[in-house]
């Protein structure tokens, strides 16, 4: 299983980033996206009835996808190691509980982060890259990189710039992810966020993935959290078909991480459905899909209890961070 | 990494106890279920277990006789009462259906072999937007282009297939009341029980007697009925075969006739259509209701130079097609629903096999007991096959292709029959082009099966006459 994606890809596709025109036409050529096609299939997918045993593995699996995560401006050391706590441990009284794939903090958090996580197996994710908004020049942006690696950052989450992106500067977008992806070295993995909410139609969802994956990204994620519109069934739905294509035309698996707005277990059950039936097995697996999420965990927690003892306890049973 | 497998849905079964099914039903003859006058009586079965769900009667001569007698009586007083008071009667049962939609689809899946996410989500809210939306209509025909104050017709006999059971007796049934005619239906043979639950329906809203009658029985029934002379307007859906015998009877005589019959639609691809949404389209189009749908998109025409790609697309989609129990949620794909009907498809599956097409199917695992066939799609199919040309009606798939536009219009027109169609594209202007150009009663544009009680539904050529639905399903029920 590869750790990280190369820097430079060679997935056969290096002519279309040859020149922006090359880059627009390649982009501009994917097929298109019919917004009421797409909606429909991802709300039918969220009709699977998952009962049972099934619930049991995707609740487990689930809380194993978590990136538990915090991004506030009132983040201290200590919320993060409660968080890194949370993670490595999720549910005290029963520790059959799976740890989180990983927490998520601000670069400057990640010394926290990794001393509260360490010897777990929990990856620390750093949101670098003047997150969330992303306005700052390409220098900020890698020294902001370069100084969540250097604490120790298992992985790296960059926002593209939607404004270069909106403008049709293709090339521009993928100059700067490829930076980024350098700057990561081979310790940390890259989930390249596209802020899909900004982004606004499906055809340009659809081509940030592929322009994210053809840069060289090991994740693609819909959203930082903060905007009106984060992970949506359908946005995620058309991420996992973008790297599903990616896979079969290049053999380059890239992960999924939806963020953002999926607060309950059944939400994440429906995702799970997706990525079973979209993408497939292959992904179901919290090295290829994560959910980024901070009050997910305890509802998925609070269902796991429930199926274990037939009865639905409360949030006073279960941690809060 | 996780194995493809590790994520099984276990069992999810809607539960069977929300629906009580009698050991024997009688004919619902002036509002009272009364025995057929010969004693006759016939067996429906559930096409998933084979199990025996009930005994229905069996209508001779003389009890049509008496249906038509009753509807006769019925409709001086029915057809006399204000439009606004029929709606009245309508819409309560619009709302009972709502009220027992849970009840209804359960059993609709029993006696069809329909997975209940179709009858749940699909067959259920559509029966009762078609009484409402007629409903609606009721006391408004003098606005509905007829002119003033237009007259109903009398009796209406109507005759309706096994392919949607009670969404059909909706079609039929809400114009029909709508615009003052009463009823003789007589459902299918193996899926009689919803019409018969409709009839409680009928009661439980306290239609007057008469307006509404249901007669079980076979074909020799529905001839009967459609031969009755007392008969006004005669309104089938079923077969192209059945519907040629049924003009031959009609003809000459006063009657008034619509046909709803076969179809062979062309679901035509274009190289720049939407490619994932036209691989849902394509299932939706030939896997729904196990392909027993008469505007079943069941020739797909995909342009030359995404062949490959998209037939990868589409065989990736159809291994994840689950077929297994009915009641099932999870269950994507049924039973077919007979052991008549799956003789049928298997031999024009055969025949395509044995004329050189293609044959592929997803890795998929038949129930050992009922009537299955796995979803099956053919490629290498021309003009030629019959399977490109024979209504199948079940869910195979031919696979054929083009390389312009002019191209895909003759080969989509090239079919005895005319029902639907559909038109994969990101062009706008090529969907308006393309649509003036194809000889068929529905054209869906980036979608497909789609239906609604707004929206006129009928066909061309030998896929019939007439049509139902919208402002126009008003038509065949008044004397314009």
């Amino acid at each position: 299983m590869p750790t990280t994606a190369s820097a430079a890809p060679a997935h056969g596709l290096a002519d279309v980033t040859a020149s922006d025109s090359t880059l627009r036409r390649f982009l501009h050529g994917l097929p298109g996206v019919d917004t009421v096609g797409l909606e429909a299939r991802a709300a039918s997918l969220g009709t699977r009835s998952i009962k049972t045993t099934a619930k049991a593995y995707a609740l487990d699996l689930a809380i194993s996808m978590v990136d538990l995560t915090t991004l506030e401006g009132a983040d201290t050391p200590g919320k993060v190691r409660a968080l890194g706590a949370k993670a490595v441990r999720p549910d005290p009284t029963d520790r059959t509980a799976p740890s989180t794939a990983a927490v998520c903090v601000y670069p400057d958090m990640v010394p926290a982060a990794k001393e509260a996580v360490a010897g777990s197996g929990v990856k620390v994710a750093s949101v670098a890259t003047a997150f969330p908004a992303g306005r700052a020049s390409l220098a900020v942006k890698l020294a902001d990189v370069r100084e969540a690696v250097a604490a120790g950052a298992d992985e790296v989450d960059m926002v593209i710039d939607r404004g270069a992106f909106l403008a049709g500067h293709y090339m521009k977008v993928y100059d700067e992810i490829t930076a980024v992806r350098e700057a990561c070295g081979t310790s940390a993995r890259l989930k390249v966020i596209f802020e899909t909410g900004e982004l606004s139609t499906y055809d340009n969802i659809r081509r940030a993935s592929w322009l994210g994956m053809l840069a060289g990204a090991d994740f693609i994620k819909t959203s930082t959290g903060k905007v009106a519109v984060n992970a949506t069934p359908a946005n995620t739905l058309l991420m996992l078909e973008a790297v599903r294509d990616f896979r079969a035309q290049t053999g380059v698996q890239v992960g999924v991480k939806p963020a953002g707005g999926i607060r309950t277990a059944k939400d994440a059950i429906k995702f799970l459905v997706l990525v079973n039936e979209t993408a497939g097995g292959d992904w179901l697996d919290n090295h290829w899909f994560r959910f980024g999420a901070s009050s997910l965990l305890n509802d998925l927690l609070m269902q796991r209890q429930k199926l274990a003892t037939g009865r639905y306890s409360g949030p006073d049973y279960v941690t809060v961070d | 990494m996780a194995p493809a497998s590790a994520f099984e849905y276990a069992p999810a079964p809607e539960s069977r106890s929300v629906v009580d099914i009698a050991a024997s039903y009688g004919l619902f003859i002036d509002g009272e279920f009364t025995e057929a006058a010969e004693g006759k009586v016939f067996k429906t079965l559930s096409p998933s277990t084979e199990e025996v769900l009930s005994e229905v009667a069996e209508a001779g001569e003389a009890d049509v006789d008496r249906a038509v007698r009753a509807a006769r009586k019925a409709f001086e007083k029915w057809s006399a009462l204000p439009g606004s008071e029929r709606a009245k009667y309508l819409f309560r049962i619009a709302r009972i259906i709502q009220e027992r939609s849970r009840e209804l689809a359960v059993l609709e899946t029993l006696d069809n072999g329909k997975p209940i996410k179709e009858t749940r989500d699909a067959d259920l809210p559509l029966v009762a937007a078609h009484f409402f939306y007629y409903a609606g209509w009721a006391d408004k025909l003098d606005h509905a282009g007829y002119g003033a104050n237009p007259r109903p017709l009398g009796v209406a006999g109507q005759v309706i297939p096994w392919n949607f059971p009670l969404l059909m007796l909706a079609w039929k049934i809400a114009p029909a009341l709508a615009t003052g005619n009463t009823v003789v239906l007589k459902p299918a043979e193996t899926t009689p029980l919803s019409a018969l639950f409709f009839a409680d329906i009928c009661r439980q809203a306290g239609l007057p007697r008469g307006v509404v009658n249901i007669l079980t029985g076979d074909g020799r029934t529905g001839a009967a009925l459609i031969a009755h002379p007392d008969v006004n307007k005669v309104a089938f859906t079923g077969s192209t075969a059945v519907g040629k015998q049924i003009a031959r009877t009609v003809a000459g005589t006063r009657k008034k006739l619509t046909l709803e019959l076969g179809g062979k639609g062309a679901n035509i691809v274009f190289d720049d259509a939407p490619i994932d949404q036209a691989v849902e389209g394509i299932v939706s189009g030939i896997f729904f209701n196990q392909g027993q749908v008469c505007c079943a998109g069941s020739r797909l025409l995909v342009q030359e130079s995404i062949h490959d790609e998209l037939l990868d697309s589409l065989k990736r989609r159809l291994t994840t097609l689950r077929l297994g129990d009915p009641l099932d949620k999870n269950t994507d794909i049924g039973a077919i629903n007979s052991a008549e009907q799956l003789a049928r498809i298997t031999a024009l599956a055969d025949q395509g096999e044995a004329e050189g097409a293609e044959r592929w199917s997803p890795a998929c695992e038949l129930p050992s007991s009922g009537y299955w066939f796995a979803p099956t799609l053919f490629t290498n199919v021309t003009q030629a096959h019959t399977v490109a040309r024979d209504e199948i009606f079940g869910p195979v798939l031919s696979v054929l292709t083009f390389r312009t536009p002019d191209e895909a219009v003759a080969k989509a027109n090239n079919t005895p029959y005319g029902l639907s169609a559909g038109i994969w594209t990101e062009k706008g202007s090529r969907i308006l082009a393309v649509a003036n150009k194809l000889r068929a009663g529905v054209i869906w544009s980036n979608t497909f099966n789609k239906f609604d009680p707004t929206s006129p539904f009928g066909g061309y050529k030998e896929s019939g006459f007439g049509r139902e639905g919208g402002r126009h399903g008003l038509e065949a029920y008044l004397d314009v």
